[in-house]
């Protein structure tokens, strides 16, 4: 399963949601998809997207928040899971690319050596993890028929939910992004606190 | 309990004053009476951190949404959040109010808080974080509606050291 074609899959259904992203690969694969005000990269601090969520999903909870991880960052912070589960706002969807490295930050750069694989490469199942955190939905898919369904059934729904994806540990395209994170960063809240909607 | 209730209430009154909503916490000694305020009053939100880290992304996210939030965490907890601050707060130019229980000065009868207390200060100033200490009740409300207009000018991290003169009272 690509990442980007998960990202495809759920494209359409982020109109109108807060979108918080990690930084490499999850953040290129989205702004390619074309960016949207509602969309902001995280380009620093793994492990916070979901923190960051959290903030939104609490400050507005009416608005949908899709915070979409990765398992390097989310291993990062994995208390993070508690705070989120104990909060437990019904308006935060936490999806997380599990591609069983650190493909990001070099640990997919070519050059013969092994990849610098995560614990989740080793047998660490972050869905369970969620779970036994205190997330009331929580699940692991591998096939992109699965994701779709799950992730788009997460955020139509009305609970604090987890969706982790297997996805190839592959490069993006390219790691452009052509939105300053100053502009993104001013221009995400403008967004969120615009009157009516975003987008 | 020695901590001050009149003035933790002073303080959280000030709190509520400039227009706070949102307030992340990991309780030490000084702080059992904000976080219990906070967690007694309907109108404010309390997330109960893991680490203090996340507070800082939680703040960020409160930003955005258009909320007022802080922070109430100790020394240790600010020397545990550091990348937080840099890569969020400081890095994506966000307001961020930081009310840090200032153990491990004059006074401190704890071995293990000594430590952390000398290298709060010298961190914020490296960081060019602008502080000030809370130390007498009268100082309270004006410092801290001065702390939260500067972060909203500034879109920048500040932090309030609170005192043992302020949070302790000595048992007679």
């Amino acid at each position: 399963m690509k990442r980007l074609d998960c990202l495809k899959a759920i494209y359409p259904r982020l109109e109108g949601c807060a979108v918080v992203t990690i930084m490499g690969a999850v953040a290129a694969e989205l702004y390619s998809l074309g960016h949207r005000a509602n969309f902001f990269y995280l380009e620093h601090a793994m492990g916070l997207a979901s923190s960051v969520g959290l903030g939104i999903a609490l400050a507005q909870p009416k608005r949908k928040v899709v915070v979409i991880d990765g398992d390097g960052s989310v291993l990062m912070n994995l208390g993070g899971l508690t705070t989120l589960a104990r909060s437990r706002p019904n308006n935060l969807v936490h999806l997380i690319f599990d591609n069983e490295t650190l493909l990001s930050v070099g640990g997919g750069a070519p050059g013969g050596y092994k990849w610098f694989t995560t614990a989740t490469a080793t047998g660490t199942d972050l869905a369970g993890i969620a779970r036994a955190a205190g997330f009331p939905r929580a699940q692991m898919v591998r096939e992109l028929g699965d994701f779709e369904e799950a992730a788009l059934d997460a955020i139509d729904g009305d609970q604090l939910s987890c969706i982790v994806a297997k996805v190839d540990a592959e490069m993006p395209k390219s790691f452009l992004i052509d939105v300053h994170m100053l502009e993104n960063r001013f221009e995400f809240p403008r967004a969120l606190q615009t009157k009516g909607g975003v987008n | 309990m020695p901590v001050s209730v009149a003035n933790s209430q002073v303080v959280y009154d000030a709190m509520k004053g400039v227009g706070i909503t949102l307030l992340s916490a990991l309780p030490e000694t000084w702080l059992v009476h904000l976080v219990r305020m906070a967690d007694e009053d309907p109108a404010m939100t309390l997330v109960r951190l893991a680490k203090e880290e996340e507070g800082v992304g939680v703040s960020a996210g409160a930003h955005f949404a258009g909320a007022r939030s802080a922070m109430l965490l100790q020394n240790h907890g600010f020397l545990q959040a550091i990348n937080g601050i840099v890569g969020i707060s400081l890095l994506y130019k966000i307001p961020l109010l930081m009310l840090i229980t200032d153990r491990g000065s004059f006074g401190e009868k704890d071995p293990w808080q000594t430590e952390g207390g000398k290298y709060t200060r010298p961190v914020l100033d490296a960081l060019h974080i602008a502080h000030d200490d809370l130390r007498r009740p009268d100082e309270v409300e004006a410092k801290i509606a001065h702390a939260m207009t500067l972060a909203q000018a500034s879109l920048s991290p500040v932090a309030l050291l609170l005192q043992r003169d302020l949070m302790w009272e000595e048992p007679n």
